[in-house]
C-alpha cells in the first residue's frame, strides 16, 4: 500500500500537483530547525564553531542558532575529549534537553577515547551513557564531515514514522527520556555504562578497560 | 448598515478579535498538537532549575555583602531615576504643587547619592 502511495505521488508530480503527509510536513519542518547546544568540550569544538561560520556556514541547513540553554537545544554535538568528570555533566545536559532530542558524537575521542583512550581519566565513547545518532571519526573531524554528520542527521529525522511501532522515542510514552547520570566513584565512574544504551560491537578487538 | 451607524465601535471589536485570534490560533495548534502527538516526559532533571549541567548546591536565597552598596546606589541613581524623571516630565505641566514637591524631594535623595558617589571617587573609569 505504501509503495503504491508513493507511485501514485510520483505519478502526480508528473502532471504538476503537488501531493504531501502530515508525516511529511512534519518532519521537514523538524530536519530544517535543529538548534544545537552551545557545548564544546576540547579540539573538536574548535571545528564545530568553523562550521557556523561564514566559510563553512552551517546556517545553510538550519542549524545556526546554538542555543546556550538545554531547555531550547534540539542536538548536543560533543565535540572532543569525555573526561570521567565531564561525563555526568554531558548526561545531565542531555536529560534537561527536552525531547525530540539528537546526538552526534564528533571525532575519535567522543566516539570511542581516541588517542586517550587508555588514560585513566577518559572516557570511552560518550555512547556508554547515551544514545548516540550519528558517529563521526577523524582527530578532529573536518568541518565538511560535521556537516556531513549534520546530513546524515537530517536523513535520519526526515525518515522518522511518526506512528507505529518504530516511532522515534520522542513519541513513545514508554520509553525513557531521562538517561541515569554516572557518578564519580573511587575506581572511575560508577556505573561503567548503562547496558540499555551501549552494545558494543561483536568480537571487539578493543578490550575494554574502565 | 444599521448596526453600524449604531454602534461606532463594532469594527474595532472585529478587528481586535481578528488580532486575538491570529495571534491565539497558531499558539493554540501548537499546544493541541503538543497534547495529541508528543507524550509529557517530566523528569527530575529535566524540572531542575539550574540547566548547566551541574547540580546546584545550598540555597540560592543568601546574603550579599554590604560592600555592594555603591553599585545599588549607583543603579538607583542612573537606572530607577530615569524610570521616574520619564512620566515626571510628560506630566509636568499638569501636576499639582503636592506631587511636583515630592518629586523633587525624590530628586534630592538620588542627587545626594550621586554626590555620594561622586565623593567616593567611583565614577571614573580611566
Amino acid at each position: 500500500m505504501a509503495d503504491e502511495l508513493k507511485e501514485l505521488k510520483i505519478e502526480l508530480s508528473k502532471n504538476g500537483i503537488f501531493t504531501t503527509t502530515l508525516e511529511e510536513l512534519y518532519n521537514w519542518g523538524r530536519k530544517n530547525s535543529v538548534w544545537p547546544l552551545t557545548f564544546g568540550l576540547a579540539c573538536c569544538a574548535i571545528e564545530m564553531i568553523a562550521t557556523t561560520m561564514a566559510r563553512y556556514d552551517l546556517a545553510r541547513f538550519g542549524a545556526e542558532v546554538f542555543r546556550p540553554s538545554p531547555r531550547q537545544a534540539d542536538l548536543i554535538i560533543v565535540s572532543g575529549t569525555v573526561t570521567k568528570k565531564m561525563a555526568p555533566q554531558v548526561v545531565r545536559l542531555y536529560n534537561q534537553m527536552p525531547e525530540p532530542k539528537y546526538v552526534i558524537a564528533m571525532g575519535a575521542c567522543a566516539i570511542s577515547g581516541g588517542p586517550f583512550r587508555d588514560g585513566y581519566n577518559v572516557l570511552k565513547g560518550i555512547d556508554r551513557y547515551i544514545p548516540v545518532d550519528v558517529h563521526i571519526p577523524g582527530c578532529p573531524p573536518r568541518p565538511e564531515a560535521l556537516i556531513h554528520a549534520f546530513m546524515t542527521l537530517q536523513k535520519k529525522i526526515d525518515e522518522q514514522a511518526l506512528a507505529g511501532s518504530a516511532r522515534p522515542r520522542h513519541l513513545n510514552k514508554d520509553l525513557p527520556s531521562e538517561f541515569p547520570v554516572p557518578a564519580f566513584g573511587e575506581h572511575g565512574l560508577e556505573p561503567p555504562q548503562n547496558n540499555e544504551v551501549f552494545h558494543e560491537a561483536a568480537g571487539n578487538p578493543l578490550k575494554v578497560i574502565q | 448598515m444599521m448596526g453600524h451607524a449604531e454602534h461606532p465601535w463594532l469594527t474595532i471589536v472585529g478587528l481586535l478579535v481578528g488580532a486575538v485570534a491570529f495571534g491565539f490560533t497558531p499558539l493554540a495548534l501548537a499546544w493541541l498538537w503538543a497534547r495529541v502527538f508528543s507524550p509529557n516526559k517530566p523528569g527530575a532533571e529535566k524540572n531542575a532549575t539550574y540547566e548547566c549541567g551541574l547540580e546546584s548546591k545550598g540555597d540560592s536565597w543568601t546574603g550579599f555583602g554590604a560592600s555592594y552598596y555603591i553599585y545599588a546606589i549607583v543603579f538607583l541613581v542612573f537606572d530607577v531615576e530615569a524610570v521616574f524623571l520619564l512620566p515626571f516630565a510628560v506630566a509636568f505641566t499638569g501636576l499639582s504643587l503636592g506631587a511636583c514637591l515630592a518629586m523633587l524631594v525624590f530628586l534630592l535623595l538620588l542627587v545626594e547619592g550621586l554626590v555620594w558617589a561622586y565623593g567616593k571617587n567611583v565614577l571614573t573609569w580611566a
